[in-house]
């Protein structure tokens, strides 16, 4: 009765790690894009424009306008533009 | 608005460090930490190109992507930044860059690795605008003042645009319709252009 009992307890056991076995999945690492953990930023549009001839001056709040300044400020590293009589063509 | 991104032109690049030397000043930065240096290849030869390589603030960033803190955000002018508070310095990111941009202050024993530092493109970080805390973790935010990063406006040759992709494209394409090629392979007359030649007087009837 005994040795019966031991014989069905492992066969039970051996059976659920067959099973285990089977429910086995393919370990494939999918990346999944994190959200950015930390602290917000501000935006460079919400700041006075600074007293300085050399920037275009924008509206506070308005990103419109601040990328107008930031373009005019963009082109001025285009020296056949920005220096008269400078162009070759 | 595009995305913000640098653009390095190998014809006019004088290996003057000039970019390096403003972003240090700018920010203050460290010793051992170079969120910009001069590449230079073929170095001593003729013919010899250079360019000026920093975070290139890709558009699809591996650094973002590796990062296992999540510590990199975008702003919405495509600045690839990141929150130092979080970093655990853990390299990733510099693995992961293809340009060499995350840079690692050394200065504790055992090669201590310390919280990354990149180019900002002059934009600060996560921090209140021109606060003391944002210049000490990120350095200056000029972008906030209407400016263009330091590296860029300091450029002497203008080998190093900066701002939007766009139009500093569009720069970039006038200077190439503008540039002279043949014989002279590199030189003056390449980064810059050949000397206006009028064409010469043809007879008339003549077949141009």
């Amino acid at each position: 009765m005994r040795l019966t009992t031991t014989c069905t307890i492992a066969l039970a056991a051996g059976l659920s790690l067959l099973a285990a076995g089977c429910g086995e999945r393919p370990k494939v690492t999918v990346y999944k894009q994190g959200q950015y953990q930390g602290k917000p930023d501000t935006r460079p549009w919400d700041n006075d424009p600074p007293k300085d001839p050399s920037i275009v001056a924008w509206q506070k709040g308005d990103k419109a306008s601040w990328e107008k300044s930031i373009k005019a400020r963009t082109l001025g590293q285009n020296e056949y533009v920005r220096i008269e009589g400078a162009s070759n063509k | 608005m595009a995305r913000m991104k640098f653009l390095a032109d190998a014809e006019r690049c004088i290996e003057c460090n000039g970019c390096v030397t403003a972003c240090k000043q700018e920010h203050d930065i460290p010793w051992g930490v170079n969120r910009r240096r001069v590449v230079t290849l073929n170095d001593g030869m003729p013919g010899e190109k250079s360019i000026s390589v920093a975070c290139m603030h890709c558009s699809d960033a591996p650094c973002m992507a590796v990062c296992p803190v999540d510590v990199f955000y975008k702003t919405s002018e495509g600045i690839v930044l990141h929150d130092k508070d979080l970093c655990i310095g853990c390299g990733y990111c510099f693995y992961a860059c293809p340009f060499g941009a995350p840079q690692f202050p050394q200065d504790g024993a055992f090669g201590l690795r310390g919280k990354m530092d990149k180019c900002t493109f002059c934009a600060g970080g996560p921090e209140p605008d021109f606060s003391e805390a944002e210049f000490r973790k990120y350095g200056r935010n000029r972008i906030a003042e209407g400016k263009l990063p330091a590296c860029a406006e300091m450029c002497s040759t203008k080998a190093l645009l900066g701002g939007d992709g766009d139009v500093i494209a569009d720069i970039y394409r006038s200077r190439a319709i503008t540039r002279g090629r043949g014989s002279e392979v590199w030189g003056w007359g390449t980064a810059y252009g050949r000397p206006e030649k009028k064409p010469a007087a043809q007879p008339p009837g003549a077949k141009s």
